[in-house]
């Protein structure tokens, strides 16, 4: 009994050390050393252009519904929409030449002011 | 027992520290492989945190005395729940407890967002290590729980006023909260580490931030509901240092939550919302130092202990890392963007900002002043409740009207017209309800009536808001009012299910002023048979009766409670003796009135030998509306949390667009 109590922690102790070992040595002898997505800084600049043309159309659409629920009135709607639809088509311009270039023209995404705009 | 409990402590340690050292590594050589395996080591050190827990709640449930935690926190007449929760009544215990979250809700984090942390964020992985391995030195060097004695034939019983149903929920749900904001952070300082300031780390951590955050909202309202109907001397919060130190970083993170919109939609406040993380994690540290330090008295903190001075150098290593990240990497986070209008929505967010980060600094120097003034000075200074509830005025009264105001303004600019119009119909409300208020006497206290007229407004702001979207979601092809209904709130959950938690914030505030404003209580000594009576209520003393069990006895006075000369019922209250902890505890009795909204709360003060009671009443008006908001802040929140199935797909063209791979954020 007493050899129990003083042996069955130490097993336990050493089961679970070993596991914990195991689980974490196994990266290092399963997987491969992938290159990072999205290192280099051309990527970078690319997913910045992409995070601001989500962030136009987001805003069109924002300001379509405000509209709609009368907190932006019909002046200031016309006020606003023309800036952010430039800076969307900017954003998807400055996209453009990293494009593919095998796309059929049909499938490509519509422009700002032909998208359709909805919240 | 106890010595497997330290040898997998000592474990939990040392894959920390792997994390930690191997995971830098691979974050500044970019190996990958490496960096897989530190996030394998802090997951590993979360299994083996959660059986060295396992193993002290066992040593609780065997009455192992031999373990002086167990033996200083324990009795064999304890009831087995409060046995099983006896893991975090104690300083050692809750480190370990805080331990076990912090490990735990890291494992999650990196592996929910694995691509992300392995990919983007490679500093993820050890900054969480680095934190973590800090906590688990603590519970290795400073405070053991598995530090053994001779055992006694019983133990010293746990303290009272921890012998509570809500001791069971309170403090895992606050260290939920508390610890969860250790990930937002970590992956703010991994994106200023990593020079990865783009929009991912904002998504991973406001999701983590919103989590944690309504953890600690809802555990600081049961905690409050635990003072309130446990302590017994009235109140629900006192602003006693311990329980601030749980509402800064709640507001530092309300601050966050509202800020961060602002730098997803303009791209703008990319410095402010670092330095608001930073804030918000090093708020959490200090709340933890002042609890468990023993620096103040409060009812909440342990004794004097040795691990303060741990804690201020681990903070001022936090605040001195983070200042010095943010300041290096300025250049990458300010942006051309600047606010277009004063009256535009993302400005009513920075002025929501500035007044709740002034409410935040200004608690914490109402609970540093008095310890610098001490340490400094040598002299002993108290600041209470005036202190703080003037401050709950200057910014609570604005914040209150701007969550009203904020909604119903436009993003970018709205002009004075469109603004106008937008706030007519919440306006006409607020005043109508503030003039009905004043007819009905409510004008006695104007802070009272200012916040009820604001609170009003807001209410409404929040109605017009679901009002006007629903009517244009029809108008944009919903066929019915339901369908329309339910489109406006799945369409833009993290808005509406924030309108929700405004609601909330009015419901409490409502409550809030009621209770302490328009209350009213008396003390009187009664021999059974004579009565007391307060705003209408009336209670005649019965006598008393014992209730004996095995961990304590149950003194009841026996009171019959009447409305205007309507019975009821009876109302007990009395006190508790606990055996083994020789400790008397209140058990007040309360009494809802529905129909009139409002609480009758009876405290019996002192029972002397003749029979007589000194018997305490308090009526507090509407107080129940501060737990109800507790429901429809956690309802509001789930809504805000829900997975946004179109911010993922968002989120997965953005990675297919950029280098053609899955999405790096889950």
């Amino acid at each position: 009994m007493m050899v129990a109590l003083i042996v069955l922690p130490v097993i336990l102790t050493a089961a679970v050390t070993i596991a914990a070992m195991l689980y974490v040595a196994s990266p290092l002898v399963r997987e491969s050393e992938l290159p990072r997505a999205s290192s280099a800084d051309g990527l970078a600049r690319r997913l910045e252009l992409v995070e601001e043309r989500d962030r136009a159309l987001a805003a069109l659409k924002e300001l379509e519904f405000d509209h709609r629920t009368g907190k932006v009135s019909d002046r200031d709607y016309r006020e606003q929409v023309g800036p952010l639809r430039r800076r969307a088509a900017e954003t998807l311009r400055a996209l453009e030449p990293a494009a593919k270039p095998d796309r059929p023209a049909g499938s490509r995404r519509a422009t700002p002011s032909r998208a359709k705009v909805r919240s | 027992m106890a010595f497997f409990g330290q040898a997998v402590l000592l474990l939990v340690l040392g894959l920390l520290g792997y994390a930690t050292v191997a995971g830098s590594y691979a974050a500044v050589r970019g190996r990958r492989r490496l960096l897989s395996s530190a996030v394998n080591a802090f997951v590993s050190a979360f299994a083996c945190t959660v059986l060295a827990a396992g193993t002290l709640v066992l040593a609780f449930v065997r009455n192992d005395f031999a373990l002086s935690y167990v033996a200083n926190h324990s009795s064999r007449q304890l009831p087995l729940a409060y046995t099983l929760a006896a893991l975090w009544s104690g300083q050692e215990g809750s480190l370990l407890l805080w331990l076990l979250v912090l490990t735990g809700v890291g494992a999650a984090a990196l592996l929910l967002n694995r691509r992300l942390v392995i990919d983007v964020l490679p500093w993820t992985a050890p900054i969480l290590g680095g934190i973590g391995a800090y906590f688990a030195f603590i519970p290795n060097a400073v405070a053991s729980p598995f530090a053994t004695q001779t055992a006694p034939p019983n133990g010293l019983g746990m303290n009272a006023s921890l012998q509570n149903p809500y001791m069971m929920i309170h403090p895992p749900l606050l260290y939920l909260g508390y610890v969860g904001l250790t990930v937002p952070f970590a992956f703010a300082m991994a994106a200023l580490a990593s020079r990865r300031v783009d929009e991912r780390w904002v998504v991973a951590s406001r999701r983590w931030t919103l989590f944690s955050w309504t953890f600690l909202g809802v555990a600081i309202l049961l905690g409050a509901k635990w003072a309130y109907e446990s302590i017994g001397w009235g109140g629900y919060y006192a602003w006693d240092p311990v329980e601030n130190a749980a509402l800064m970083p709640w507001l530092a993170a309300t601050a966050f939550l509202h800020s961060v919109m602002v730098q997803e939609k303009k791209k703008m406040l990319r410095v402010w919302n670092v330095v608001l993380i930073a804030l918000t994690f090093s708020l959490t540290l200090f709340g933890t130092f002042l609890t468990r330090s023993g620096v103040i008295n409060s009812i909440h903190s342990f004794s004097q202990s040795s691990i303060g001075g741990w804690f201020l150098a681990f903070i001022a290593v936090v605040a001195a890392g983070s200042a010095f990240l943010i300041i290096s990497r300025l250049s990458i986070l300010r942006t051309s963007t600047r606010l277009e209008s004063l009256a535009s929505r993302e400005a009513a967010f920075l002025y929501n900002n500035l007044l709740l980060v002034a409410f935040a600094l200004t608690m914490l120097w109402g609970a540093a002043f008095p310890l610098l003034s001490q340490a400094l000075r040598g002299v002993s200074i108290s600041i209470g409740p005036p202190y703080y509830n003037f401050f709950l005025r200057i910014f609570g009264l604005p914040l209150l009207l701007l969550m009203g105001i904020g909604p119903l303004l436009a993003w970018r600019r709205a002009s004075l017209r469109s603004l106008a119009r937008a706030v007519s119909w919440p306006l006409l409300f607020a005043l109508l309800v503030g003039a009905m208020l004043v007819r009905a006497g409510a004008g006695s206290s104007l802070p009272g009536l200012v916040a009820y007229t604001f609170s009003a407004f807001a209410i409404a702001a929040v109605l017009v808001e679901f009002v006007r979207g629903t009517r244009a979601r029809k108008e944009l092809g919903d066929t019915t009012w339901a369908g329309a209904f339910t489109s406006l709130v799945s369409r833009n959950r993290r808005r509406y299910g924030g309108y929700v938690s405004h609601a909330a914030v009015v419901l409490l505030a409502i409550g809030v002023v009621g209770s302490s404003v328009y209350n009213s209580g008396r003390t009187a000594h009664l021999q059974p048979g004579q009565a007391m009576s307060v705003g209408g209520y009336s209670a005649t003393y019965l006598g008393t009766k014992l209730t004996r069990s095995a961990s304590h006895d149950a003194l009841r006075g026996q009171f019959e409670l009447s409305y205007r000369g309507k019975s009821m019922g009876i109302v007990e209250a009395g006190k508790n003796h606990y055996k083994v902890e020789q400790f008397f505890a209140n058990a007040v009795g309360i009494h809802t009135d529905w129909l009139r909204a409002e609480d009758v709360m009876l405290i019996g003060d002192q029972f002397d030998k003749d029979g007589s009671v000194f018997l305490k009443i308090a009526v507090n008006p509407l107080i129940d509306l501060i737990w109800i908001a507790g429901l429809v802040f956690l309802i509001g929140s789930v809504v805000a949390m829900w997975p946004d199935a179109r911010e993922k797909r968002q989120l997965a063209r953005r990675a297919l667009e950029i280098d053609g791979r899955r999405p790096v954020v889950a």
